[in-house]
């Protein structure tokens, strides 16, 4: 039976965990490939590094530790974060990455997608979809996609263009609250649910985790096939395998072996 | 003694040969891994792993792209009898041939067509993507030791097409995915895995040190 996917996700900023983790007694709590090690041996299902560095002339630090990672953590790997073009999705799988995440070069030009998928095939492009909802109250749920981390508004329909991108070849899609992000307080369940009901590929929740029954609510109410947290995990607060037992007593079908 | 892994373009073949060193360096065999595109190296190589991701017809052209790489394997696997391991699209490559997009000839080692997965519970995604148990159809080299079946140990999985086999006593393992997917097949010396070991942790470890150990 598959089991649902539970997902560390790391930001990384100029080749160094922003805010560092602070568990599991690493030696340096900013080094990702510590990090991701770390995890590895704690059980987490797939491991996501997103790169938050402003210039794009430091790619050459990412490509470092995605390589160094995939040589230690026989796990998948994706990887996300100012993916413009279809050289530097080639460079970050030839260092290791199994998918792609991309962002805001999906929203500039859906047809990045389709080059991405021809290329390297479905099943390693990930469209990552960050949507704030804008209807008001006692309005149909509605939600538009940000970019800019939420700062720069794209006029676009989030459920439309999350059909668009995945009738173009995306394989999968991150789909993060903006509203939510950073506020531990759960996914946006209606926003998660509304995607994962619209498309045939498997949705990653994302944004507002504050404790393991909100892992338990995105997929039992927003219907996803993984879920994706960062801090409850990075600063102690619960380990991959209080995560995965918490989901196993809901009755959730997940991998403890 | 030395393992080629073939380079035809596909893909990350870094993790690949990474995940083989390891297993090389804790099953103790010590093979020389290589990351290869010439064909010489590949017919002369003492065992050898076909990896593959991305699309069928894209895989296949990109081994034909090679100048005398297809024979070199046939080479190494058929007429000289060398362990031969195919991941992923590599192990779909081993069919009579593939139908994404458009159907393409396989290298015809394993019978059956490469066909896209149709869960017979409409709500299941494809691609069908991550941790799956296995089920053993037979018992098999390359799973000696690891736990299988409902509580048994996990392999990672992420493909939308699988391989639809002619002769199910070439079937070693399937996944249940709403109906049987086939996860793992082998003929004498021929194996390949629909899962991708490099990605699998303990399992793929485990399955990897038991190929390197393989004397069919």
């Amino acid at each position: 039976m598959l089991k649902i996917r539970l997902i560390p996700c790391l930001d990384v900023k100029d080749g160094r965990v922003v805010k560092g983790v602070q568990f599991l007694d690493l030696r340096d709590a900013g080094d990702p490939v510590e990090a991701a090690r770390a995890y590895d041996a704690a059980g987490a299902d797939e491991l996501c590094f997103l790169d938050i560095t402003a210039s794009h002339e430091d790619r050459g630090i990412l490509l470092d530790i995605v390589s160094r990672t995939a040589a230690e953590c026989f796990m998948p790997l994706t990887v996300g974060g100012g993916v413009r073009t279809v050289e530097d999705i080639r460079g970050l799988l030839l260092a290791g990455a199994d998918k792609v995440s991309i962002n805001t070069a999906a929203v500039n030009d859906p047809n990045f997608v389709r080059d991405a998928a021809e290329k390297f095939g479905s099943q390693c492009v990930v469209v990552a979809i960050d949507a704030k909802r804008v209807s008001g109250p006692g309005e149909p749920d509605r939600w538009e996609i940000f970019t800019h981390g939420g700062r720069k508004p794209t006029g676009l329909d989030a459920i439309a263009f999350a059909r668009k991108v995945v009738a173009l070849g995306a394989g999968e899609l991150l789909v993060t609250s903006m509203d939510k992000d950073g506020t531990r307080s759960g996914y946006d369940l209606a926003l998660v649910r509304a995607i994962s009901d619209a498309v045939p590929v498997p949705v990653v929740a994302s944004g507002g985790v504050g404790g393991l029954d909100d892992l338990v609510a995105g997929v039992r109410d927003g219907h996803a096939s993984a879920v994706l947290a960062a801090s409850i995990f990075h600063f102690g607060e619960h380990t991959i395998g209080e995560a995965k037992r918490h989901m196993a007593e809901a009755g959730l079908a997940v991998r403890l072996t | 003694m030395t393992v080629a892994i073939v380079d035809y373009g596909s893909g990350n073949l870094n993790s690949a040969a990474k995940a083989f060193e390891r297993a090389s360096l804790e099953s103790g065999t010590n093979e020389r891994i290589l990351v290869t595109s010439d064909p010489a190296e590949v017919a002369r190589a003492d065992r050898i792993v076909l990896p593959g991701v991305g699309a069928y017809a894209d895989c296949r052209r990109g081994l034909d792209s090679i100048p005398g790489m297809v024979e070199a394997m046939t080479e190494g696997a058929i007429e000289k009898g060398r362990p031969f391991l195919g991941i992923c699209v590599g192990m779909q490559l081993m069919a009579t041939r593939g139908l994404e997009h458009a159907a393409t000839p396989g290298l015809g080692w394993i019978g059956g067509d490469v066909a896209p997965i149709q869960p017979d519970d409409p709500s299941l995604k494809v691609p069908h993507m991550g941790w799956n148990t296995l089920h053993p159809q037979q018992d098999h080299p390359l799973t000696d030791g690891i736990p299988l079946g409902p509580e048994g140990l996990h392999a990672y999985f992420v493909h939308s097409y699988a391989l639809q086999p002619t002769d199910e006593a070439e079937v070693v393992a399937v996944s249940a995915y709403g109906g049987p997917v086939t996860a793992m097949v082998a003929r004498r010396n021929l194996a390949g895995t629909q899962f991708h070991p490099e990605k699998s942790q303990a399992l793929g470890l485990r399955l990897i040190s038991n190929f390197l150990r393989w004397r069919p």
